[in-house]
């Protein structure tokens, strides 16, 4: 009896702490529908827009759509702004179903997701919200390799070189004797889609035997502790990392080029600088909130934070042109093929409106 | 070994086996103090790992251990950023893993054990459990991704708290079935039999005589398998928990953020700062944590001493 007791007893504290949690939950939610929850709510001028809108996709716009969310919300107190990371991939597939508003992309998307957009009857507008030169880094001890062509870079990456391209004394003649020791990002991440179509020329087309991984701190770790390191990321990890890499110079054809806030702004740096994008779906455009962010994201006063994150800005001749492809809802992408290597995208736009 | 070796040369010549037997004892004590420092350092191991992860945690993140940092929302600023978001919800997921791991889970257990023992259904489900402990956790998430994101949408709202709540109780489950068999198989038989002697029904006997002194080990695993939830990151971020979210949820239905994922996000950047925080955010996860586990132990131990 007495241990029937006990157990009722620890029974009743257990059922007050849950009520308790309970309790405490229903009040914050009270709380916050007084705020006014209502996606109706009238918006008033002081407090900017109302309503939810829902971001997901590519981890290298993460820095950038995160920054904007957040002085976004510092404006317009009442709109709730959320970042999701899930890849560009990953992004395009939970977009086209229908579960988020905004997709971040590194890339343009592929024709096959853009099917299964229209199947679902999603459409899009397609905008660019910064550019990204990605910066081929080697170990600072290596002090032989100051610009490598695309021809070099495609002998050391394509498919053919897995187990035969070993050493650098292979890529160039006058290289010395050195190990190569390769690293790059996971196969799920835009970056290297991009970098596989920029140097290769296949989507996807790369040697197997590198270290992979889809955190690039890992790359800058395993190329800053490999004196035959060589590796591809972001041009912000390298900037951030600048003593511990050495930056390549990249001939695309024009003579070496490294990567800077000025090449890649104006393109010279190619093949490897690339745009970001992020996709809005038409319908929640309705959605006072959903537009406003779209429109503060390509807002060139807003440009500042694409630097702050380590990205470059979009140039100032794009910048009316995505305006005006987002006010007058232009749905639909500009690369059919779901390739932006080498493209002006001013010329595009322009085109399609 | 050495006696064995040094036989013949020792021992030419000896009449009787009894007298051959060399008890060789310093060489018995040195294979003994052999084994006993193996044994410690095996001890040590763990807490010698533990020590350096806390250690190189603390050196890097103790400095963003400010008020900020537990009251502040995510931010692209790290000498601003916090992780309220994160913090409330896993608070938020561990309450919705308790509500439905410790009933079911509990339930499940007595019915098992004392209702079923020895059955071929009570075979059957025993082994699908066993199975189930051993699921990838991400896996779980797949699975809490059609069930509860897709399937119920209409109940849960879609990427939500109680989605993620629902998916790692899944997860936990089977840790905590096992729990409360294993502490109901330590109460002897002869309680039980007691009870039927005096004329109780089974559920009787099990409310009045099995559970209570059972109920210490239940309540201990129940905790430990909340600790071990608080902790994963790959069914959340399957079933899409944000990254970024800069208020608090307003109820279950309302999207969410944790503290695993907040830690990855940190990880993950170029920034040196980011990285720190990052530690940071390690170190609140381990007070979480060690202070649930040490709930644990002090409601163990009342409630033994109640008894």
């Amino acid at each position: 009896m007495l241990l029937s007791q006990r157990l009722l007893r620890t029974a009743y504290s257990l059922t007050a702490l849950s009520l308790l949690i309970g309790l405490a939950a229903c009040n914050s939610s009270d709380t916050a529908t007084e705020d006014g929850d209502d996606m109706a709510a009238v918006d008033s001028p002081d407090s900017g827009v109302t309503g939810d809108v829902l971001v997901d996709g590519s981890s290298t716009v993460f820095p950038i759509s995160e920054a904007m969310a957040e002085e976004f919300m510092a404006e317009n107190p009442d709109a709730r702004v959320t970042v999701g990371v899930s890849g560009s991939g990953g992004g395009f597939s939970k977009f086209c179903a229908g579960e988020t508003d905004i997709s971040n992309a590194s890339r343009p998307i592929k024709p096959e997701e853009a099917e299964i957009c229209a199947e679902n009857g999603i459409e899009f507008v397609e905008l660019p919200i910064a550019f990204d030169g990605l910066s081929v880094i080697t170990n600072p001890e290596n002090d032989w390799a100051e610009c490598l062509t695309v021809d070099e870079l495609k002998m050391i990456w394509e498919p053919d070189a897995q187990g035969a391209i070993t050493n650098w004394n292979q890529v160039r003649d006058e290289f010395p004797d050195a190990p190569l020791g390769l690293y790059g990002p996971g196969t799920d991440s835009g970056t290297f889609d991009y970098f596989t179509e920029a140097i290769v020329g296949e989507d996807g087309a790369s040697r197997g035997d590198f270290t992979s991984s889809e955190d690039d701190n890992v790359i800058v770790q395993g190329v800053a502790n490999d004196q035959g390191g060589l590796g591809y990321l972001g041009y912000a990890y390298y900037i951030e990392n600048e003593d511990r890499l050495k930056l390549m110079a990249i001939d695309g054809g024009n003579g070496c080029i490294q990567p800077s806030q000025e090449t890649i702004a104006d393109g010279t740096y190619q093949p490897l600088s690339r745009p970001e994008f992020f996709y809005v779906k038409v319908d929640s455009l309705s959605n006072p909130a959903v537009r406003a962010f779209a429109e503060f994201q390509i807002d060139p006063d807003n440009a500042n934070l694409v630097n702050e994150t380590g990205y470059v800005p979009i140039p100032a001749d794009l910048a009316p042109l995505a305006q005006e492809r987002l006010d007058n809802e232009i749905a639909g992408t500009v690369f059919p093929d779901g390739s932006a290597v080498g493209v002006k995208l001013a010329d595009l736009f322009e085109a399609q409106q | 070994m050495t006696t064995q070796q040094d036989f013949p040369s020792q021992e030419k010549g000896s009449s009787s086996i009894s007298s051959s037997y060399q008890p060789n004892l310093s060489g018995r004590y040195k294979l003994d103090k052999i084994f006993a420092a193996i044994a410690l350092i095996c001890a040590w191991a763990g807490l010698v790992v533990l020590a350096w992860l806390l250690v190189d945690v603390f050196t890097d993140g103790v400095s963003r251990l400010t008020w900020t940092f537990i009251s502040e929302f995510p931010s692209r600023k790290p000498d601003e950023a916090g992780l309220l978001s994160a913090l409330v919800g896993s608070i938020w997921l561990i309450g919705i893993v308790a509500l439905v791991a410790f009933p079911v889970g509990v339930g499940a257990g007595i019915f098992l054990e004392e209702f079923i023992k020895n059955s071929v259904i009570g075979n059957i489900i025993e082994v699908n459990i066993s199975n189930l402990a051993g699921v990838p956790s991400i896996i779980y998430g797949l699975l809490g991704l059609a069930a509860f994101v897709r399937w119920m949408e209409p109940l849960t709202g879609g990427r939500s708290i109680i989605a993620g709540g629902l998916t790692l109780g899944l997860l936990v489950l089977p840790i905590v079935i096992v729990a409360t068999r294993e502490s109901l198989r330590a109460v002897p038989d002869s309680t039980r039999l007691a009870g039927f002697a005096v004329g109780a029904t089974r559920w009787q006997v099990v409310r009045d005589t099995v559970l209570p002194p059972a109920f210490p080990g239940i309540l201990t695993g129940t905790i430990l398998a909340l600790s071990r939830a608080i902790g994963e990151t790959a069914p959340l971020i399957t079933i899409g928990a944000l990254t970024f979210i800069a208020f608090l949820p307003r109820g279950p239905r309302d999207s969410f953020t944790a503290l695993p994922i907040q830690i990855y996000n940190w990880v993950s950047r170029p920034q040196q700062e980011f990285h720190s925080l990052a530690a940071g955010g390690i170190i609140v996860l381990l007070v979480v944590l060690l202070t649930m586990n040490s709930i644990a132990v002090i409601l163990r131990n009342k409630l033994q001493k109640s008894r």
